[in-house]
């Protein structure tokens, strides 16, 4: 391979120093650089994100989330961010109810897949419809991570979890509800996008979903809604290297990666397999005619 | 009714200042009533859900709040109505939501949630009857949570207790819920709504409002006792405790409760809520007929008068209780009785045609006869049967 086509992921002309510490480059929203997830976990990658997003868009001190019940909301220890603590499914309501009485701050809710589609659906839905002017941030791993692997609504077919050891039957179990789609058809609804963090192009991508969601909201757009897929190898009884091929290869194909609802207009499932297969193709394109600029 | 408030806007229409109530004194129903003072607390945000007898007072906050700059919310179900509020509650501004003993049902999962975070929500209950007594007293919850319950027998009083009821939720930072009925939400009086002053309230210092986000002192309101990394981080079991300390110091310091010729009375009628205001009408002629009939009426249902139950028994021969249900503050009037005499239920299921409605027992004459009934044959005397409704009797 010619030293072309590298990414440029690090600078090596300055010498490794001690501010390249994990520690050292923790989002300011962090109250420490500690968390307790599992190895292979994507949800701290998510929680990054966000905070720097917010930190960027220079918000963060009028910034208030609500968080869900899981393995997340261990979070509310560490970040540096006024936060209420809500029952599970039940943070958009609660959204709803700080946003209106505070309409100049950016509101947030943290859930996971069981909290918001399982126990909370309405709720969601709700908000959405009313075009309450809040980003719901969905940490979607397919499973209930924090009970020990248990199928969740968002579940794919024949996705092993505790409670469908054979894989998830249609028949049997129902089919996994795509959430950013039905959220999508909202009139409210006026952003919904959903990313990953399987690698470090689609973390990056995610950060940008991220960003445009909490801008629509500082203007007043409405309903803003981000559902990135994150790893759970615990849950999904894999080992911890596997998690985020393994993500890609299964959730990441029936919860596809993409803008579904952007300046009006929605997309399909089919059009953003085509977006990414054409973006995919780009990139190799651009990587064989000589490297990639940052931020692509 | 006059106009609510004063209010300037500027040239695009948006409103600049609010002015605070001023007196407002006309007829009016009591879910009005309950509005109107809800909002001369303070009260800025409310949420619910709308079912038969409650619906009036949501139709009145959302009358009422836009115009003094509040935000009154037609939630989708009862239980985003309580999370709503419990989402105006975590900025510090005084909200309530309400509904009747069906809809409360369903938001209790989060009135325990809201207790534990110290939150001051205050509820209005307008209840088909009074069988909430227990949901109310004791919570279809989980877990250690009380709620401060304020039982009005009339308009007049629910005004007045309504607006105790936010500042005992400040006070106390926990739930306070009004415990009205049909005739409370749909009676129309001749009331004044005024501002309360009750004292000061504590500073809200744990109200969100995102400017503490990323200076390391950051806030989160919270039922599980967790801290911020770095700051004191009691974990639940300490949290629990000291609420239950609170719960305490609430027991002794918001007793409320209203008693009359109990000194020689040889039968004390125990009753709450709209039902008490016939007892006393009942045990007044009664007392000027020369009858040795007494009366003690629990304004707080919790923290409930165990002690003025108790001294109104010593040297009664019964004790009987009138409440419109099968029998549940009758478990408490035993509790604060002790065996001291017996307590017997002169009360009993009793709706209109609908089952929302005031039944024919809620009645001086009908009350009168069964009270007459114990007087004279003490505990152990027969009732005469419970007066049917209109759809029984075809």
């Amino acid at each position: 391979m010619s030293a072309a086509k590298q990414l440029p992921v690090l600078d090596t002309s300055v010498a490794p120093s001690a501010a390249r510490k994990v520690g050292d480059l923790k989002p300011d929203l962090l109250l420490t650089q500690e968390h307790n997830m599992c190895p292979g976990c994507g949800e701290p990658l998510v929680l990054r994100s966000f905070l720097e997003a917010l930190s960027e868009l220079d918000v963060a001190q009028r910034s208030i989330g609500i968080l869900g019940v899981g393995c997340y909301t261990s979070f509310g220890m560490t970040m540096d961010v006024d936060l209420v603590q809500a029952l599970h499914g039940r943070a958009p309501s609660i959204a709803t109810g700080v946003k209106r009485m505070r309409p100049d701050s950016i509101v947030f809710t943290l859930q996971g897949d069981g909290d918001m589609v399982n126990e909370g659906l309405q709720e969601v839905l709700h908000t959405a419809a009313r075009g309450e002017n809040v980003t719901c941030i969905l940490l979607n791993n397919g499973v209930f991570g924090e009970t020990g692997g248990h199928m969740t609504a968002t579940t794919v077919l024949g996705q092993r979890t505790k409670n469908s050891l054979e894989g998830r039957d249609a028949a049997y179990h129902g089919y996994p509800i795509l959430i950013g789609d039905l959220l999508a058809r909202l009139e409210g609804a006026a952003y919904v996008a959903r990313g990953s963090v399987h690698n470090a192009g689609a973390v990056a991508r995610t950060k940008k979903m991220l960003k445009r969601a909490f801008e629509i909201q500082r203007d007043g757009g409405g309903f803003t809604f981000v559902e990135v897929l994150t790893m759970c190898p615990t849950g999904w009884f894999i080992p911890t290297g596997e998690g985020p091929d393994y993500m890609h290869s299964t959730l990441g194909e029936v919860h596809v990666m993409g803008e579904l609802k952007a300046d009006g207009r929605i997309k399909s499932t089919e059009e953003l397999h085509e977006e990414n297969a054409k973006r995919q193709q780009e990139i190799e394109a651009r990587l064989a005619a000589g490297g990639l600029e940052e931020d692509s | 009714m006059n106009e609510l408030a004063s209010i300037d806007r500027d040239n695009r229409g948006e409103v600049t200042q609010v002015r605070g109530l001023g007196s407002r004194r006309g007829l009016m129903e009591g879910s009005e009533a309950i509005a109107l003072a809800s909002i001369a607390a303070g009260c800025r945000f409310f949420a619910g859900y709308p079912m038969t007898p409650f619906t009036e007072v949501l139709e009145h906050f959302a009358k009422y709040l836009p115009d003094v700059g509040g935000t009154c919310i037609n939630a989708e179900s009862e239980l985003e109505a309580v999370g709503m509020a419990w989402g105006a509650l975590s900025t510090g501004a005084r909200a309530a939501t309400g509904s009747t003993g069906q809809g409360l049902s369903l938001m209790q999962e989060s009135f325990s949630e809201i207790t534990l975070a110290e939150l001051p929500l205050v509820i209005f209950n307008m209840a088909r009857g009074q069988q909430d007594y227990f949901q109310s007293t004791r919570g279809g919850g989980h877990g250690d949570y009380r709620h401060i319950v304020l039982a009005p027998m009339d308009i007049t009083e629910a005004v007045e207790l309504t607006q105790l009821a936010f500042h005992l939720a400040d006070i106390w930072r926990n739930p306070v819920l009004v415990y009205g009925d049909y005739l409370t939400a749909h009676t129309r009086e001749s009331v004044t709504v005024d501002t309360i002053d009750f004292g000061p309230v504590p500073e809200k210092a744990w109200a969100l409002d995102g400017s503490l986000t990323g200076s390391g002192d950051s806030r989160l309101v919270s039922p599980l006792g967790f801290g911020k990394h770095g700051h004191p981080n009691p974990g639940i079991e300490q949290h629990l405790r000291s609420i239950s300390a609170k719960h305490k110091a609430i027991e002794a310091a918001e007793v409320r409760c209203e008693s009359g010729f109990t000194d020689d009375a040889e039968t004390i009628v125990v009753a709450f809520g709209t039902p008490a205001k016939f007892v006393r009408y009942v045990v007044q002629a009664m007392r000027a007929e020369g009858e040795r009939v007494g009366y003690v009426r629990p304004i707080s249902l919790w923290p409930f008068p165990y002690e003025a139950v108790a001294q109104a028994a010593a040297g009664a021969r019964t004790v009987a209780v009138f409440e419109l249900c099968a029998g549940q503050m009758i478990e408490d009037v035993r509790l604060g009785v002790l065996g001291a005499a017996p307590v017997v239920g002169i009360g009993g299921i009793s709706t209109d045609g609908s089952g929302f409605g005031v039944g024919p027992l809620l009645d001086a004459e009908h009350i009168r006869e069964r009270i007459f009934a114990v007087h004279r044959g003490g505990a152990g005397a027969e009732l005469p049967p419970l007066p049917d409704n209109e759809r029984t009797q075809g």
